[in-house]
């Protein structure tokens, strides 16, 4: 794992290889927390939860996302720098992910 | 990595009839279908430890000596719960009845079923373990067949007591791995760890199966450039391409709620951070559930079915796969969790590699390293590896995991249909190597 240790990212975000475009919260960091991304201060719109990702610069709609230099999925809207990227905006190349949440679930719940 | 500790110390291990050795000596009492299930369980029940209703701090399971080889064998319950023929569970049982770390083997059959007892009690038999087959509908019901049961587990862990350990090499030491729970941490800190670890084990001559191609979805062409051969390299391609369409026919991928909650939001993401776990050693070879790898090495396990999906979800669960990688013969199991995932196995004992930190902190009890401190500071992807490889020695040296100690002994077999591996996956090994290892299809 590289950390970029340099004074341009926040020593509380990963960057884990050189040509990533999203960056790890190493912790928990809470909506309104002011952090370096690339020399840029960017203020947090929303809390970050440990091991969540943040965009590292403004993503265009199906722009892929680089994770340890390979692409993970594209994103299905635009995307601020320091942007929470999540099933919300972050979808796979392969197969869909479902969580329990409302429109991302596999089981369905029946309200007859 | 420089900084491994010197030699590490010698290993023992329970000599077998095939040449290989294991690092415990269990007694596996493995029902043949889920009718013979309680049965099998009550016999192996009257061996662990005894409760004390008026003590609160009892955890069934709990262990009073902390050295495996110092306390008399543990006593495994295994099984398979379908009354349908299969071929692969009967190779997985066959392979786990048989395997280094188990000394004996007690068969509790219903008597209608259609796995093959015969079959299986004289493979043991012909190992030279001690077995025997209790058949519920001729011994007479549920209490003679616990009797019996009960009585000759007693008899025959005295006579495995009598059983000394002989020296054992790294080298022949088999190390799987596993992920469960994982979250967005996992490719940070555990996988990396045992990816260390697994370079180190292979530098000193062990066998490393790292699995799960539908978690290695987007990796085959990084991994087709580490094969040791061209044509096993795209045998490498073919198997993900295989687990990518069954995954696709099934709906979904192998990825749970708690993975999302955790921060992984796409397969392919989940995927590299679990590619880690396998280093950076070349890849001698693909090997299939049952199969045991001729050479040490790094091995890939195929774990998706071949040919269309007849059965459902590969590996419904972590446990699927550890039985697997068992029956391909690992000692042990290095698994790594974010999430927190809390089981052991049995017949090979499961090491678990905390990759959150947070985690850590409220499972302590159940993990047995803190990779996620690489995030707070406080150690080193290489200190982490180091520390991974010298449990890893010292648990086959019969130190027990927390999840050992704390008596897990998770067995899940399933259903499932393999074409045996091509001749493109496996390194040719020269007839004067071949030994006790040979990957003999039932």
């Amino acid at each position: 794992m590289t950390t970029m240790t340099s004074p341009t990212f926040d020593p509380r975000l990963i960057l884990l290889a050189p040509e990533d475009n999203c960056v790890i919260a190493a912790t928990t960091l809470e909506a309104g927390t002011a952090l370096a991304i690339d020399g840029e201060t960017v203020v947090l719109a929303t809390t970050i939860p440990l091991a969540h990702k943040l965009a590292r610069r403004p993503l265009a709609v199906g722009e892929k996302v680089v994770r340890y230099g390979a692409p993970i999925g594209h994103v299905t809207a635009s995307v601020a720098r320091g942007e929470h990227l999540h099933m919300h905006n972050l979808v796979s190349d392969y197969l869909p992910t479902y969580t329990h949440d409302e429109g991302h679930s596999f089981v369905s719940h029946d309200k007859r | 990595m420089n900084e491994l500790s010197s030699e590490p110390a010698p290993l023992r291990g329970y000599l077998r009839s095939d040449g290989r050795k294991g690092i415990r000596n269990v007694i596996a009492v493995a029902y043949l279908v889920e009718c013979a299930h309680h049965v099998a369980r009550e016999i192996v029940t009257r061996f662990g430890p005894r409760y004390d209703e008026s003590d609160a701090d009892a955890v069934a399971g709990d262990f009073d000596v902390a050295n495996a080889h110092d306390e008399q064998p543990d006593v495994h319950l295994i099984g398979f719960p379908g009354c349908y023929p299969n071929a692969y569970a009967e190779k997985m049982l066959a392979r786990i009845a048989t395997h280094p770390n188990v000394g004996a083997v007690l068969f509790v059959s219903l008597g209608c079923e259609s796995m093959n007892k015969h079959y299986l009690a004289d493979l043991v038999r012909e190992s030279g373990r001690p077995v025997e087959v209790l058949t519920i509908q001729e011994t007479g019901g549920t209490r003679s067949t616990v009797m019996r049961g009960v009585d000759w587990v007693k008899r025959t862990r005295q006579a495995l007591r009598a059983q000394g350990t002989v020296p054992m090499q790294l080298s022949e030491l088999v190390v799987g791995t596993v992920c469960g729970g994982s979250d967005g941490t996992s490719g940070m800190t555990a996988n990396p760890a045992v990816g260390r670890a697994f370079d180190a084990l292979i530098e000193r001559g062990a066998t490393c199966v790292f699995e799960e191609t539908g978690e290695l979805v987007g990796c085959e062409y990084h991994m087709k450039s580490r094969a040791a051969r061209p044509e096993l390299g795209d045998a490498i391609v073919e198997c993900v391409a295989k687990a990518a369409r069954y995954y696709t026919i099934m709906g979904h991928g192998s990825f749970a709620v708690g993975n999302a909650d955790g921060g992984l939001t796409t397969q392919e993401e989940k995927s590299r951070g679990a590619y880690a776990k396998s280093g950076a050693s070349p890849i001698v070879g693909i090997v299939k559930p049952g199969d045991v790898p001729p050479t040490g090495g790094l091995y890939l396990l195929d774990v998706v079915p071949d040919g269309e999906p007849r059965f459902g979800f590969p590996n419904i669960s972590d446990n699927a796969e550890i039985g697997e990688l068992i029956a391909c013969g690992c000692h042990l199991i290095l698994f790594t969790t974010g999430r927190g995932s809390v089981v052991g196995s049995a017949v090979s004992p499961v090491i678990k590699v905390c990759a959150n930190p947070d985690t850590y902190r409220k499972l302590s009890g159940d993990m047995d390293v803190d990779a996620g401190r690489i995030l707070e500071g406080r150690g080193t992807l290489d200190e982490l590896g180091s520390e991974v490889f010298d449990l890893t020695v010292d648990v086959a040296n019969g130190a027990r995991s927390k999840s050992e100690m704390l008596g897990h002994q998770e067995f899940i077999l399933t259903y499932k249909a393999f074409e045996p591996v091509g001749p493109a996956c496996l390194p040719i090994v020269p007839a004067a190597h071949a030994g006790g290892l040979q990957t003999e299809r039932l």
